[in-house]
């Protein structure tokens, strides 16, 4: 996943400081597995130096941790394209495409959008390995039913996320 | 054939050969499509899919003329179903439509070889032409030995596959599939698509496949999801 992708579409809603980037961050998407420091100043350095966030207003006593970060016109046009663009079709690639679905809905866009567009690159993928696997021997064949199986496991997902797209909007914006 | 207008018409590539505009089906208070668009051109395979009570099946069964649509067009091949009388819609359905259900559907007192003869007997071709023609669909998809066995004696898959010849037998233009592979195993039901997506392709016959399972949408070339009655051509997505 994406941290600094993460970063920016949660700094859509209003600047925030690095502490309450890393606890939004941990509450939303982090599951068991909070961010440590090092990698959310290490980001946010990043992003700065990319021009995609800047720092709105540092308070008296100095220190990363006191810096206030917004997003930039840059920062939002890059968030916009990361979360149009389907991602590549492979195992366990809930967790970003979750990320990506709360923030669609955080920041007023499309989440339905974005879950078809990731549904057509899957089909487009398991089209691609059928017709592999039509013309393959039976080792091709079997390798590709272990792809297509995990490939319909995701696209089961996008599916019951769709179909409760009205109740997670209201959980995440409340 | 039924349709006017020389063999070659409707397979020209490109070409649409069926397709549907607006369609709006309400069944007592509860919509089953909502301005539904479908089309399909000679040769292709759609998948319609979606979740259960979405509409998929009453698309299927508008686009085939089995449902007259409350409002919305369905046009084949330059006519619209809608103007044909009961029996052109009946005639269109036995000469250039082919239909495979769930569950076979095959007549159990026939055998299988007469069961796939059957269209071709009411279309009135003499019952050893259309058994012949019967046994040679029966080759294709691979049950030859089943041809004088009926529908009870035989295995689900094997069931499918004659359902799947009797659909193809009449050289349809369109064949509709509605879950097809439902009731089969995963091994049965993947071979059932290949034998029926590889005749379709090579006859040039459309087919609309109505399926959940994305495994069997992926034998399709592009898919349509439906959603409480509305539809979405996934190719123009992204």
């Amino acid at each position: 996943m994406s941290i600094g992708h993460t970063f920016l579409g949660l700094l859509e809603s209003g600047p925030r400081h690095g502490y309450d980037l890393k606890r939004t961050f941990d509450a939303r998407f982090g599951h068991d597995r909070p961010l440590a420091y090092g990698q959310v100043y290490s980001t946010l350095a990043r992003l700065l130096k990319n021009g995609l966030v800047e720092v709105e207003g540092i308070e008296p006593g100095g220190g990363p941790e006191r810096k206030r970060y917004a997003i930039t016109d840059a920062g939002i046009t890059d968030v916009e394209r990361w979360l149009a663009q389907p991602e590549k079709p492979e195992p366990y690639l809930h967790s970003t495409l979750y990320t990506k679905v709360v923030l669609a809905l955080l920041t007023g866009r499309s989440a339905a959008e974005l879950l078809d567009t990731q549904r057509a690159e899957h089909l487009r993928l398991m089209r691609e390995l059928t017709r592999r696997k039509s013309g393959g021997d039976l080792a091709d064949q079997l390798v590709c039913d272990h792809a297509l199986f995990h490939l319909e496991a995701d696209l089961r997902w996008l599916e019951l996320t769709a179909a409760r797209l009205d109740q997670l909007a209201k959980e995440v914006t409340k | 054939m039924t349709e006017a207008g020389s063999a070659d018409d409707g397979r020209r590539a490109g070409e649409l050969l069926l397709v549907a505009t607006a369609l709006r089906k309400t069944y007592g208070h509860t919509p089953a499509l909502d301005n539904a668009d479908f089309s399909i051109r000679p040769g292709e395979v759609v998948a319609v899919m979606g979740p259960s009570g979405s509409g998929k099946s009453t698309l299927l069964h508008c686009l085939a003329g089995i449902v007259r649509p409350d409002a919305g067009q369905v046009r084949y091949r330059h006519r619209e179903l809608s103007e044909m009388s009961d029996a052109e819609r009946s005639a269109l359905r036995r000469g250039e439509f082919g239909f495979v259900f769930q569950f076979g559907q095959l007549v159990p007192e026939l055998t299988c070889v007469e069961n796939v003869a059957l269209p071709l007997r009411l279309n009135g071709v003499k019952r050893k032409e259309a058994e012949r023609r019967a046994t040679e669909w029966l080759d294709r998809l691979e049950v030859t030995d089943v041809s004088a066995k009926r529908p009870g004696e035989v295995s689900g898959g094997q069931g499918q596959r004659v359902a799947v010849a009797r659909a193809l037998v009449t050289g349809p233009r369109v064949v509709f599939a509605d879950e097809p592979t439902g009731a089969l195993d995963s091994l049965n039901g993947e071979r059932v698509m290949e034998l029926l997506t590889a005749a379709a392709r090579d006859t040039q016959a459309a087919v609309v496949l109505v399926t959940h399972e994305a495994r069997v949408a992926a034998y399709s070339d592009r898919e349509v999801v439906v959603r409480d009655g509305r539809s979405r051509d996934l190719e123009h997505v992204a």
